[in-house]
């Protein structure tokens, strides 16, 4: 019996460029930076700079869900109702057309819903125990980002949180086409959602020398593969995608932006935080993943990479690439689209899963800004400004690493 | 703060918890029945009130306030003391 092919029919997002997938392009194509001072908020920090979402979701949501979300979780609303419209399965549910036990969600955070905790613990602290919001818990559980957007579309199949620090949300994307591998669902909405720009995480991120510490102009500062790069900048924000049986999706005459092709999730065992200096365990990731989708390496056409800017990673990446595809690497046509958006944590590889489709769907990769003096040590062929794909059926690689040493890989491929 | 008083702001409270227009919330109003508000919601309308009012709402003391008039003669009882 032939394999469920998975295929990506709905992109939603909110995150430091806009509001939704257009102005997110947009962006994208312009080279827009979505870092700038954080004012107050940051203020008394070692850092000062970040990459807040350009629309506040408060702006966009009813005031009532709204208030009873952490702010995580609507990022992850906003950007799994833009997807579900994206793909016409709100009108085919309205006419009972999809079944919600067959429908399923992965979506996942870094580090869930830390703003509600905080915010808790400074009521419980001066104001008194009573002042503790009684809708606290569900706030900030790790699960209420997929909790939340189940209750709101109706999903009644498995509801999934993986957490891999950020990688987790290239790992929503692996685990939901698993689902509709495995047969357990015939729709799934994958995504990663993060919302950590609070002194607190950003102080704890800038003490272990993550941050950059880089204090001129904010929109220079996220500069992956660069050899001023000194560090990544904490974005905010969530990616969503639908995924669905190509089965399932042509049926309804549904619109197919890319197919996923594969997956590889591995572990470094290294170290907690730091990445394996050599790559070999999201070398093997990226191996895995191609072995998966049974392509050749030479059909990989673009690499959304993890890169965060930060010296030790972009390098690994580099050699992790070499390792596995060889000579072919260096035709690649390579972009970290985080030097625009910063780092979105456990939302990272969702945005840049929706990256990767629309550089497909485009045949167009966004670029990397920044990049002034490319590092020698990184011997691939960055993009600094929007590059055409090749025509016919080719693929393209979205990266995510993780501390605790976790690598996964996603390979999508052009539909047809 | 006469009794309309408490009541609007009351209302105020109940709109910016759950949404509710605050014109429905009326005296003979059912918070369950009538406004929908579910057991968390009224749990946050109690703390807010108990801020707004400067009373304390026991929670054994909630069951007993259904409606928006319970609720209201509650706060106007206790006020005071």
């Amino acid at each position: 019996m032939s394999r469920t092919r998975v295929v990506v029919t709905g992109l939603g997002t909110t995150n430091p460029l806009g509001g939704d997938v257009a102005s997110t392009w947009e962006g994208f194509l312009a080279g827009r930076s979505g870092v700038r001072q954080l004012g107050e908020l940051a203020e008394g920090l070692p850092v000062t700079i970040g990459a807040p979402v350009a629309v506040d979701p408060a702006e966009v949501l009813d005031r009532v869900v709204a208030r009873r979300l952490d702010r995580s979780s609507q990022f992850a609303l906003v950007a799994a109702l833009e997807a579900w419209a994206d793909s016409g399965l709100d009108v085919a549910m309205e006419a009972g057309n999809v079944d919600g036990d067959r429908f399923g969600v992965a979506f996942a955070s870094g580090i869930g819903g830390v703003n509600t905790l905080l915010s808790n613990y400074d009521a419980l602290r001066d104001k008194g125990v009573r002042r503790v919001s009684p809708i606290a818990v569900p706030m900030l559980m790790a699960n209420a980002p997929a909790a939340t957007v189940s209750l709101k579309l109706g999903a009644r199949g498995p509801v999934n949180t993986p957490v891999s620090a950020c990688a987790s949300g290239n790992e929503a994307i692996s685990l939901a086409a698993d689902q509709i591998r495995l047969g357990r669902v015939d729709v799934a909405i994958a995504g990663g959602t993060e919302a950590a720009i609070h002194p607190l995480p950003m102080a704890a991120f800038a003490n272990m020398m993550a941050l950059s510490k880089n204090q001129g102009d904010p929109t220079t500062v996220s500069r992956p593969f660069d050899l001023a790069r000194d560090g990544f900048v904490l974005g905010e924000g969530a990616g969503a995608l639908v995924l669905e049986s190509l089965e399932h999706a042509q049926a309804r005459g549904a619109r197919i932006y890319a197919e996923v092709l594969g997956t590889g999730i591995t572990a470094d065992a290294h170290d907690i935080a730091q990445p394996d200096p050599a790559g070999r365990g999201g070398a093997r990731a990226i191996r895995l993943a191609i072995q998966d989708a049974d392509i050749s390496p030479a059909n990989i056409a673009h690499v959304n990479a993890h890169a965060t800017s930060t010296p030790q990673g972009d390098v690994a990446e580099s050699l992790m690439l070499h390792a596995v595809i060889g000579a072919h690497a260096s035709d690649l046509v390579v972009t970290s689209t985080k030097s625009m958006t910063g780092h979105l944590l456990g939302g990272a590889g969702a945005l840049e899963g929706v990256a990767t489709v629309l550089a497909l769907h485009h045949r167009l990769s966004p670029p990397t800004i920044n990049l002034d003096n490319q590092d020698p040590k990184v011997e691939l062929d960055i993009a600094t400004k929007p590059t055409d794909l090749p025509l016919g059926d080719i693929a393209a690689l979205n990266n995510s690493f993780g501390f605790g040493g976790a690598n996964v890989a996603v390979l999508f491929g052009t539909f047809s | 703060m006469s009794t309309e008083e408490i009541r609007a702001a009351l209302a105020d409270i109940v709109n910016e918890v759950a949404g509710i227009p605050a014109d429905d919330v009326q005296l003979d109003k059912s918070f369950s029945d009538d406004l929908d508000v579910d057991s968390l919601s009224m749990v946050e309308v109690v703390v807010e009130a108990e801020e707004k009012f400067g009373v304390t709402i026991p929670d054994d003391e909630v069951k007993n306030l259904k409606t928006v008039g319970d609720a209201v003669a509650f706060i106007e009882r206790n006020r005071a003391a």
